[in-house]
């Protein structure tokens, strides 16, 4: 068993996303293992899909995707940091003149 | 390298790579550790689906005295109740923990399929069959949100498979029974996914966010199960003296494996305190086997079955159902391949393994042969 796991080739990984409900954006769910992309779409329409959870999917090659390293956050969104004045409460406004 | 696509029921994350053109990040040092498997080699005590109870084995290689600036960061960050996701630094004792649970969890759902399954043709009507083949469909999804799970925490589907063909990773023992009768597939919605659930509940609190995320989903799913269970056993024991007996039948062959579902007495595992003190575990194996108990009995007694214990009683005092002593020798017996069903279940996986070969290696043919057209 284990020569022949050990030479076979691994099927690749997909990511999945989930449409909920109209109106909503597409949400990463998990992820399943598939030769193509037809059969990631019924992978997962067959792993998270089994109780109507879902309206599209989308499935992604995991290796396709490109993302920041957690470990850079600080470095990463530092800029924002300092930016208080991108938000309304930092400006003055009187009650009087009402919500704004 | 993993990076983070961890945001629902344990996505793998596990191909991504770090954009290019952005400096490389510093790895930490244990992303360079040898491959999992070598440390997972070692016999593991599997309790639950999931209580991986390796606890010991993790105590033995890591002092957990071992307090550097990391540890005690991580330590600080579970004590406040943060989640800990794939690309956060972790001890890699809590990596070997959690994969050997996952993972076990994992088996678990995948072997349990087998004993159901047993019952998918012969089911007494076109109800019951839906119902049996959508639970079984379930305990399928459950072990594939497990594996991905497990994935976020560099190992591979590949591996994990492996150590469960090639018998080095453990499944829950109580899938190593066998289902008899029709009344077992009651049971086992009823009793069996019962004990789970009360088991699972907590995971979903567990520290490390995949996991938990993944436990989650499960545990809304569970709830089916149980309930489908238990309308089995409701109709046997409204039905005729033979369906009752049946009903018992299945009871007194159930129960006390069930109970050892739950692991060991406490105190005969004085390491799961790292596991508790990580926040894998938050309910010990004893409290969790008495909660138990207090549901299941009063279940029982409205099905009219009598449960198979001369010692059981109400402490009226405690509030709490006091139950004889379980026969630890059999749990033993059965984890390490005694039980009636181990090689059978096995032998089944084995053969579903080698007889789905040809269809992995033509799908992975025919994706490369589009692709090939493509380009």
């Amino acid at each position: 068993m284990t020569a022949e796991t050990g030479t076979e080739a691994a099927t690749p990984l997909w990511e999945v996303f989930i449409r909920a409900r109209n109106g909503l954006a597409h949400r990463h769910v998990g992820s399943v293992h598939a030769a193509d992309a037809t059969m990631a779409l019924s992978a997962a329409r067959d792993v998270y899909t089994r109780r109507g959870e879902g309206l599209s999917i989308w499935v992604v090659p995991s290796g396709a995707i490109t993302a920041s390293d957690p470990a850079d956050r600080d470095m990463l969104f530092e800029p924002a940091g300092s930016k208080i004045y991108r938000h309304p409460t930092f400006y003055e406004v009187p009650d009087e003149v009402g919500n704004m | 390298m993993r990076l983070g696509l961890t945001s629902g029921g344990g996505g793998a994350g596990g191909g991504i790579g770090v954009a290019q053109g952005m400096p490389p990040p510093v790895l930490p040092q244990q992303w360079n550790r040898p491959p999992f498997h070598l440390a997972a080699r070692r016999a593991i005590f599997p309790v639950m689906y999931t209580q991986a109870l390796n606890a010991a084995e993790t105590a033995r290689a890591e002092p957990a005295d071992a307090q550097g600036p990391l540890e005690q960061r991580f330590q600080a960050r579970i004590d406040a109740e943060a989640r800990i996701e794939p690309n956060d630094w972790m001890p890699p004792a809590y990596r070997r923990t959690l994969v050997r649970q996952i993972s076990q969890h994992a088996h678990s759902e995948i072997v349990g399929m087998l004993p159901e399954g047993n019952w998918i043709t012969r089911a007494p009507s076109l109800r019951r069959k839906a119902a049996l083949l959508a639970k079984v469909q379930d305990e399928g999804g459950h072990g594939l949100y497990l594996y991905a799970a497990a994935e976020t925490l560099d190992v591979t589907r590949e591996e994990l498979v492996e150590q469960l063909l090639d018998g080095r990773a453990k499944y829950s023992s109580i899938f190593n029974y066998p289902t008899l009768t029709w009344a077992d597939i009651g049971a086992i919605g009823w009793l069996v996914d019962g004990a789970a659930i009360m088991n699972q509940i907590p995971l979903c609190r567990c520290s490390y966010g995949p996991y938990a995320r993944a436990m989650i989903r499960i545990c809304k799913e569970e709830s089916f199960h149980q309930r489908q269970g238990y309308e089995i056993m409701m109709t046997l024991c409204q039905g005729a003296a033979e369906q009752r007996a049946m009903a018992q039948d299945a009871l007194d062959r159930w129960w006390w494996p069930v109970l050892m579902m739950f692991g060991p007495p406490d105190a005969q595992s004085p390491h799961s305190d790292i596991s508790m003190r990580w926040k894998i575990k938050r309910v010990s194996n004893d409290a969790l086997r008495q909660k138990f108990v207090d549901a299941t009995v009063p279940q029982a007694q409205y099905l009219g079955l009598t449960i198979p214990d001369p010692d059981l009683r109400f402490d009226a005092e405690s509030g709490h159902w006091v139950f004889g002593a379980i026969d630890w020798a059999e749990f033993r017996r059965v984890l390490a391949g005694g039980g009636k069903c181990n090689r059978e279940r096995l032998a089944a996986r084995q053969r579903a393994h080698a007889e789905g070969a040809w269809v992995r290696a033509a799908a992975l043919a025919h994706a490369a042969k589009q692709r090939a057209q493509v380009a």
